[in-house]
């Protein structure tokens, strides 16, 4: 317990690091006295407008996101068994980047910037009640199995809808399109800030409450019947929670991979498999490594942006077989 | 702690034959009581059923007089442990952290332990004495040590029965008798003990009631004296066997022939 209280310490530390970071750097650089003039409305406005209309917005969205993606991320690898399950396995992320290339190809794009994060929603939610129903093979039982073919299947279908889209659009549409479906946090506002969190907290604590019963889930569905968790219920609120979180992440930031794979491995390595430890840590973990990893993809080649899910497949990659050769040895 | 089954049948979709068909059986409080069976011949079925984790396709399991499917798991997990023939650990956890979720049906998904529950914790370990492997990883045991680990889950329930699926499967014999001995300690303990299990000459020396089944059915039930007989064996079985007194221990057993 303490070396989770540790490392819970050690992670927010991290994050406020990491914030301040966010916030000071970029194409302008600020100082730690500035940001504090601009939070308590002193100072230069260009500067205040720079820090709170854009720089603490997308950092917090990053925040969110990453710490939404790790928690998922650790709820889908134990609902379904498998340490290699993502918050994105379950087909999400296709029919999210389906709709949204929809949208795009259709020019629908131009009637604001809340469609292209409605439709991604939308799609997501789509992809979800798909899988849930596919899933759902009587109205008892909830089969976890079937889930990872739903999920597999339904995400082999958006993606040939992508393609489709991809042939017969223009060039400059397939481009906004890729790059989107990269995932980025560059159109951050506060309105996405508020989105991602009124998803991802509510649905967080459900799943935090859920610790245990997972912990049960993790040696076997029979096993853990035996020992009193109603098992059929919480695969399903598992399953719910995670799954919104996901989406309204993939609405605000398009397809961020790795977060979600790499970080509960990290987390577990440190403090165990302990859900009551690992989950809100592996939220901690992805907050840190999302938020650091954006500021990375901004400053590399400043003015200009390198994606951030090649940041995190860049780190992510290397630290995933480090970790996992350790793991083997 | 009082288990039953009346007319209890269950048909697995797609199967020719009903994995049980119309069981009736009552097993009484306390006591050793010994399943044995072919292959197939619904052992572990009969262990679900019973236990409310698969659906009968007719008839009912009741514990302590109500069925079984009506009981809150939580609750009914407070009254029966069960040790399942196998499960495979997904991620990695020590003995401490398998044998405390023997806990959960006391603590619920929110209650935080308390002395109470890592007393009971300590005294499962204690009496499956594997005190000394807490802080070891599951994966690094042995095949006896995590049968102890598994029972001492179950135990770790509190429960006033305990139901196991041959917990004694691919153990040598000094961990086959070390268990068996556990097991045999409990019911002197009033815990109520239901044992399914190959292993004929076992059942006959430890059990006091044993209930044989044959492709579903109830062949018989009894005290291994009645149970043991050579033609009920041998028709079960399917095997010509003798059946005689075992001269150092006393009690029947069974020796195939041929």
């Amino acid at each position: 317990m303490t070396k989770t209280r540790t490392t819970a310490a050690v992670l927010i530390l991290v994050i406020a690091a990491a914030l301040l970071l966010a916030v000071r750097f970029g194409s302008v650089s600020l100082s730690t006295g500035d940001v504090v003039d601009a939070l308590t409305g002193r100072g230069d406005p260009i500067k205040r407008d720079i820090v709170v209309g854009l720089r603490l917005p997308r950092a917090l969205l990053g925040a969110l996101v990453g710490g939404g993606l790790g928690l998922a991320g650790a709820t889908f690898q134990a609902l379904l068994r498998n340490p290699l399950a993502e918050p994105y396995i379950l087909g999400i992320s296709g029919g999210a980047a389906a709709a949204a290339v929809t949208v795009l190809a259709l020019g629908l794009v131009s009637a604001g910037s809340w469609v292209l994060p409605a439709a991604a929603f939308g799609g997501a939610l789509l992809a979800i009640l798909l899988v849930f129903r596919v899933a759902s093979v009587t109205d008892r039982s909830f089969d976890v199995r079937i889930l990872l073919l739903a999920g597999v299947v339904v995400g082999a279908f958006f993606s040939a809808m992508i393609a489709l889209w991809f042939a017969l659009s223009e060039a400059s549409t397939v481009r906004s399109a890729v790059l989107w479906m990269m995932g980025s946090l560059a159109g951050a506002d506060w309105g996405a800030v508020v989105t991602a969190a009124a998803y991802t907290f509510p649905a967080g604590m459900v799943l935090v409450a859920l610790a245990r019963p997972l912990d049960l889930l993790a040696i076997g569905e029979e096993t853990a019947t035996y020992l009193g968790a109603n098992v059929e219920q919480v695969k399903r609120l598992a399953f719910g929670m995670a799954s919104l979180i996901t989406a309204a992440g993939v609405a605000v930031a398009g397809v961020i991979g790795f977060v979600g794979l790499i970080v509960p491995h990290a987390v577990r390595l440190v403090v165990g498999s302990g859900h009551r430890a690992l989950l809100p840590l592996s939220f901690l973990a992805g907050s840190a490594f999302l938020l650091l990893a954006d500021v990375v993809a901004r400053l590399v080649i400043a003015p200009a942006e390198i994606p951030i899910g090649v940041v995190t497949a860049f780190t992510g990659v290397p630290i995933f077989l480090v970790l996992l050769r350790g793991s083997l040895r | 702690m009082k288990l039953g089954t009346d007319q209890l049948t269950v048909q697995y979709s797609g199967a020719v034959r009903p994995a049980l068909h119309g069981v009736t059986l009552s097993i009484p409080a306390g006591g050793l009581t010994a399943v044995l069976g072919p292959n197939g011949s619904g052992k572990s079925t009969l262990l679900r059923a019973l236990l409310g984790v698969i659906a009968p396709s007719a008839g009912t399991a009741t514990v302590e007089e109500r069925n079984v499917r009506a009981w809150d798991r939580r609750e009914l997990a407070r009254m029966v442990g069960v040790v399942p023939q196998s499960e495979t650990i997904a991620f990695p956890i020590t003995v401490r952290e398998m044998v405390a979720m023997g806990r959960f049906p006391h603590l619920g998904p929110l209650r935080a332990e308390v002395g109470r529950d890592r007393e009971a914790v300590d005294k499962a370990l204690e009496r499956c004495h594997i005190g000394d492997l807490r802080n070891r990883q599951m994966t690094t045991l042995s095949g006896g040590e995590l049968q102890r680990v598994r029972i001492a889950r179950a135990l770790a329930q509190e429960p006033r029965a305990l139901a196991l699926d041959e917990p004694t499967a691919s153990l040598d014999l000094r961990h086959e008798m070390s268990i068996m001995r556990l097991l045999r300690g409990w019911t002197d303990g009033g815990i109520t003990v239901l044992l399914i299990t190959h292993q004929l000459n076992l059942a006959a020396r430890f059990a006091d009631r044993i209930i044989l089944l044959d492709r579903g059915r109830v062949a018989t039930e009894g005290t291994p004296s009645e149970v043991f007989r050579r033609e009920v064996m041998e028709h079960v079985y399917g095997w010509p066997v003798h059946v005689g007194q075992d001269p150092v221990t006393g009690s029947l057993r069974v020796v195939p022939l041929g």
